[in-house]
């Protein structure tokens, strides 16, 4: 009795342990299934490398969204890495602690905060300030990139951060007992000692870029058409699903699943490499 | 803040030769400040803004386009929090018992869940919205309903539960297992009275955090749980959560106020939620 | 006097290492054994095959017999059970994080007693035999990690009585307290042996002289003596023990 018991529920607890496998088969089955062959109807090259997307005259295009998703991430890496790397460094080696103690619950709020609230404070600030002060129409690449800056900030600087406390101390001080002070022993050991952890951050903050959905579709314009400036609208891989997939049917309905499978590919060779690079920190 | 300044000063003498050294220090502190003020700033203009218009209308039972009441919305978000959590917390907690109690070191088992798991916790959320919307809508026939919506939200923070159960899991020492083993109970009562109690603090902790997630959610309910704004009837009716009915305004454009006001409260349930995890996290330490 | 437990040709290994070689050994009931040598020589280990919590390691494997009250207890598979009669108590203390209460009934509910009024006399007469219901008697309700650590042990004797063993191993129990705390934990130990087998292992020679009835000396997972502690420690049969219990290594 008391051993029927234990074994069915080892089997309980075997089952729950195998849902994550089960989810993730079923989300590539589903957008796989219907995805791939999409993909193979509009033929391959029309659809990564077609630079029209007119769903009314089922022509299916990507490539403005590829590009679009990609310039939007590469901003947002221009933007938010300076800054979130160089915090991560303040915070795992130059901060007193009472800075400490305000800062971290800040970085971690800010990582807590809705993409919607994200959002709509850059369409209320953001956009207008672009519009009246540096031109265009305000909802544009750049918003977009700087909004996305901000928003991955917190998973740079808690990667990176920890990171940068996995460097041995030896290594910074073999630095100052070289004569080099603080700031230099810090950035001419400890932070290169960290590359793996800091590249990781990067890739890791590229990944929350490039599948946030919410936030950008609030400032991006959206215009599905290749990407003309960055005071110009764009239109991601991510927006593209959401805005149309409400009243799309058909072919066009698997033209946005199919997109769904091209971010997939997109995020599992993100996490990949992320996952290659912690265990690089790892055997350090 | 004297002896801050005293150590700022001192760091500035430190680098004072070194303009290099000088100029980085400059820019950790600049990165830090602007860093900070991303945050005050977006906090600090949500609530100046939204405050002012959070009225009684927005807490009326029934949703009309006069009142744009957000009452319906937090009900729906209250009921998609606590199913999500239904489904998922269980679950989760189970997984991470059999990886850490049961699964022996190696088990080829345990590291494809491991890596199904870190799958899982990249997945853009519109993925999720999108399969949600193929399965549980079309597939399963449940159309949009808060059901379809819980279930898609259960399957993204199964990967923060699983993990963080895992580390509170972890964390507890094998004295209280040879305890309870030693006394001539089972692996079964071992785990449930004693290793799991133990590990609360932490798997509130993971769980806490996951209602921040499913407040916060919108891209994956928009195609899961729909946009209808009136109170739902069941768990197969639509309804939208507060970030979705925040995203309506906002797109819509016709009702600014509510959407800060609306704002102004996920704001300070994110807040509360974060205080309240760091706070548990903390105790956490305390206990070891 | 009657033996309790009898080990015979048990060896013992962890994967490839060979911990226990051969060992012999009767245990006699309502006694106190020792187990002395210096640290890695098998001690703890032979402790942990008599209720087979070495049955939680991974890729240990045993040969031979343990018999308790001549039953082989590797053939039986009621681990439960086994360990319901042989009890144990740890190097630290380790109370669960929960109310001394709780902590005591532990035991008497894993094994299915239930009623409020029954498991109150279980929980007073377990913390009044381990000499501890004085001290904790008005705070029942408080949680067991809140007292010092010699109390934390007591709770712990008194948790592992709780479940009314016939035998008690202790793996040693005051490694970690002050020379107060040992004392009364020494004091209970004479005292529980008029009911219980008491099997201890100690780093301390003096421990064992002032309160077993016999000893064993081990070294590299052979025992190399088995006697009474007072011939043991005045008159070593073997060359080893000499040594060892001289000071003159370990």
């Amino acid at each position: 009795m008391e051993k029927r018991k234990e074994e069915i529920m080892k089997f309980v607890f075997l089952l729950a342990a195998c849902a994550s496998i089960a989810t993730v088969a079923m989300i590539c089955l589903f957008l796989f299934a219907n995805g791939l062959p999409t993909i193979g109807k509009i033929g391959a090259a029309d659809f990564f490398l077609g630079e029209r997307w007119r769903p009314a005259n089922d022509v299916y295009g990507i490539l403005p969204m590829i590009l679009g998703s990609l310039y939007v991430t590469l901003g947002a890496i221009v933007v938010g890495v300076p800054v979130g790397i160089l915090t991560a460094v303040f915070m795992a080696r130059f901060c007193p602690e009472k800075i400490y103690n305000v800062l971290k619950p800040s970085v971690e709020l800010l990582a807590g905060i809705p993409s919607v609230v994200y959002g709509f404070f850059g369409l209320v600030v953001m956009v207008p300030f672009i519009r009246e002060h540096i031109g265009g129409t305000g909802s544009s690449m750049l918003t977009a990139s700087l909004l996305l800056g901000m928003m991955i900030l917190p998973t740079l600087i808690s990667v990176a951060e920890a990171a940068l406390r996995a460097v041995p101390d030896s290594y910074y001080e073999g630095a100052l007992a070289l004569g080099a002070g603080h700031v230099r022993s810090v950035f001419f050991t400890v932070v290169p000692a960290a590359k793996s952890g800091i590249m990781a951050a990067i890739i890791l903050g590229m990944g929350r870029a490039v599948g946030e959905t919410m936030a950008v579709i609030m400032v991006a314009g959206n215009q599905a058409r290749m990407p003309i400036g960055i005071l110009e609208g764009v239109r991601t891989m991510t927006t593209n699903i959401v805005i149309e997939m409400g009243y799309a049917a058909d072919l066009h309905r698997d033209a946005l699943i199919a997109t769904a499978v091209v971010l997939f590919v997109f995020i599992l060779i993100i996490n990949l490499t992320f996952s290659y690079l912690k265990g690089k920190v790892v055997q350090q | 803040m004297t002896g801050l300044k005293a150590q700022l000063n001192r760091k500035l003498h430190e680098c004072g030769r070194d303009p290099l050294s000088l100029f980085l220090l400059g820019c950790v502190i600049a990165a830090a400040l602007i860093t900070f003020m991303v945050l005050s700033f977006l906090l600090g203009y949500i609530l100046w803004q939204g405050l002012p218009n959070i009225e009684t209308g927005l807490f009326a039972l029934q949703y009309n386009s006069e009142n744009v009441s957000l009452f319906p919305a937090l009900v729906d978000t209250v009921l998609m929090v606590i199913m999500a959590l239904a489904i998922a917390t269980p679950l989760g907690i189970f997984a991470a018992v059999y990886l850490v109690e049961y699964a022996s070191r190696g088990n080829r088992l345990v590291s494809l869940v491991r890596v199904t798991a870190d799958t899982l916790a990249g997945i853009p959320s519109i993925v999720y919205g999108l399969f949600g919307m193929l399965f549980f809508v079309t597939y399963l026939k449940w159309g949009y309903s808060l059901l379809a919506g819980a279930c898609t939200v259960a399957i993204m923070i199964l990967p923060l539960i699983m993990r963080t159960t895992e580390e509170a899991l972890k964390a507890i020492p094998d004295s209280y297992r040879e305890g309870s083993y030693g006394l001539g109970a089972g692996k079964l009562r071992t785990v449930f009275a004693v290793v799991l109690p133990s590990a609360v603090p932490g798997i509130l902790a993971g769980v806490i955090l996951s209602i921040g997630r499913i407040v916060g959610e919108t891209a994956a309910l928009i195609y899961t749980a729909g946009t209808v704004a009136a109170l739902p009837d069941g768990v197969l009716s639509s309804g939208r959560t507060l970030a979705v009915h925040m995203y309506v305004l906002a797109s819509e454009g016709l009702y600014m106020k509510q959407a800060y006001a609306t704002a102004v409260i996920l704001v300070v349930i994110v807040v509360a939620i974060n205080a309240l995890s760091s706070r548990l996290a903390k105790q956490l330490m305390k206990g070891k | 006097m009657d033996t309790k437990i009898a080990i015979e040709t048990l060896d013992l290994y962890y994967s490839e290492f060979h911990a226990l070689k051969n060992i012999n050994m009767r245990i006699p009931e309502k006694e106190i054994t020792a187990f002395i040598g210096p640290s890695g020589c098998g001690k703890s280990t032979l402790l942990k095959s008599l209720n087979r919590m070495n049955d939680l390691i991974e890729g240990c494997r045993i040969t031979g017999r343990v018999l308790l009250d001549n039953d082989d207890i590797y053939a039986n598979d009621d681990v439960n059970l086994l360990r319901k009669r042989v009890g144990m108590v740890f190097q630290k203390p380790n109370p669960f994080p929960m109310s001394v209460y709780d902590n005591i009934a532990f035991g008497p509910r894993t094994h299915g007693v239930k009623g409020k009024a029954k498991l109150d006399d279980m929980v007073e007469e377990a913390l009044r035999k381990a000499a501890i219901w004085d001290e904790v008697k008005d705070r029942l309700d408080k949680s067991a990690l809140s007292f010092s650590g010699g109390q934390q042990q007591r709770l712990c004797i008194a948790r592992a009585l709780a479940v009314q063993p016939e035998v008690l191993l202790m793996d040693e129990p005051t490694s970690a307290l002050d020379p107060i705390s040992t004392l009364k934990i020494e004091d209970l130990a004479l005292e529980l042996k008029q009911n219980y087998t008491i099997v201890i292992v100690t780093h301390n020679m003096q421990q064992a002289v002032r309160i077993s009835d016999k000893t064993a000396f081990f070294l590299l997972g052979e025992v190399v003596e088995f006697n009474d502690t007072d011939s043991l420690f005045s008159n070593p049969q073997e060359k080893k023990t000499e040594d060892y219990i001289t000071g003159r290594f370990g």
